[in-house]
């Protein structure tokens, strides 16, 4: 089997989801089922304190099933994400941390100054970090050499829904990288999550496309069909580009010639 | 003794030990990781852990997140 494995763990899936957005939790859980994914991704904030009536996340996820990655998302400074991802470690089942230090509130792209510094930071203590970065092969290299243990470069921005946007710059990510490769972020429709695994993307990551789906359950399912169909043509080698046709009949034993 | 619970100020009969805070709010310990004055608390440590007049309490969760 194709499996994905990062810092040492196998998963079968190459389709990491969010948790995000749902209408209910119900739609949640289906999703997810339907998206056969293993590795969810999880947000850590504070308990509301006046209002205890509210359910939690956790009681609608199969911990035996599922695998939480839990986020930084939110964090302006390195700071701010270092100790956010040491509370997620205590919250939850393991050292890993998708790490975001958001740079820009309109954009969200990330600060990759302060992202390199909270790697760095939290790969001493440790963690397997997973930083989500932008499309940059330079940044992407420089996380690698600081101990992430993948690189996850947006497609678009977070939550756009616009595709692929710089899709040399994933390929030339693809030939540099020695870490697992995801793109996380931008995925609109399950064509943007074939083209990720096209360009050689070892996952996809992604929240929105599929939570503010019409019928995210389907949309699940288009997903995960869209990130094997990728994986599939990359490892089959597509056939190269020309500008005019090749005949895929005989010329020869035509009728009347 | 009043501390700071979540950024807000916080008047609790005290002083009090990290669980018994946990109870007195009704949270299940098992569900949260707790920040003391900065430092992440391991959770075994709750019953040992003493809260004491201006400290900083952060009690955070998983919610929904992509």
């Amino acid at each position: 089997m194709d499996h994905l494995v990062i810092a040492g763990k196998t998963f079968a899936s190459r389709l990491i989801v969010g948790t995000g957005k749902y209408s209910s939790p119900a739609v949640m859980v289906k999703a997810h089922e339907a998206s056969g994914a293993e590795m969810i991704t999880v947000a850590v904030r504070r308990v509301n304190i006046s209002d205890r009536s509210k359910e939690s996340l956790l009681d609608h996820i199969d911990t035996s099933k599922y695998f939480l990655l839990p986020n930084t998302a939110g964090c302006y400074t390195a700071d701010e994400a270092v100790r956010t991802a040491r509370l997620g470690r205590e919250a939850g089942l393991s050292n890993w941390v998708k790490l975001e230090v958001i740079g820009d509130e309109r954009t969200l792209f990330p600060d990759n100054v302060a992202l390199l510094e909270a790697t760095r930071t939290l790969v001493a203590e440790g963690f397997i970090v997973l930083p989500y970065t932008t499309d940059d092969p330079v940044v992407c290299r420089q996380l690698e050499d600081a101990g992430a243990a993948a690189v996850m470069p947006l497609g678009a921005p977070i939550g756009s829904g616009l595709g692929i946007q710089n899709v040399n710059n994933l390929r030339i990510i693809r030939e540099f990288a020695r870490v697992p490769l995801v793109v996380d972020a931008g995925v609109g429709t399950a064509s943007d999550a074939a083209l990720a695994m096209e360009l050689g993307a070892d996952a996809v990551l992604m929240n929105t496309a599929i939570a503010g789906a019409q019928d995210p359950v389907a949309m699940a399912e288009a997903m995960k069909l869209a990130v094997r169909a990728g994986r599939l043509a990359y490892q089959s080698g597509r056939i190269p580009r020309k500008m005019y046709a090749t005949a895929s009949s005989p010329i020869e034993g035509l009728v009347g010639r | 003794m009043k501390i700071k619970l979540n950024g807000d100020p916080l008047e609790i009969a005290g002083p009090v030990t990290v669980s018994a805070l946990l109870t007195q709010l009704d949270i299940d310990a098992r569900r949260v990781a707790i920040e003391h004055n900065l430092m992440v608390l391991k959770r075994a440590s709750f019953d040992s852990t003493h809260i004491r007049e201006g400290d900083q309490i952060e009690i955070v969760n998983f919610v929904g997140g992509g």
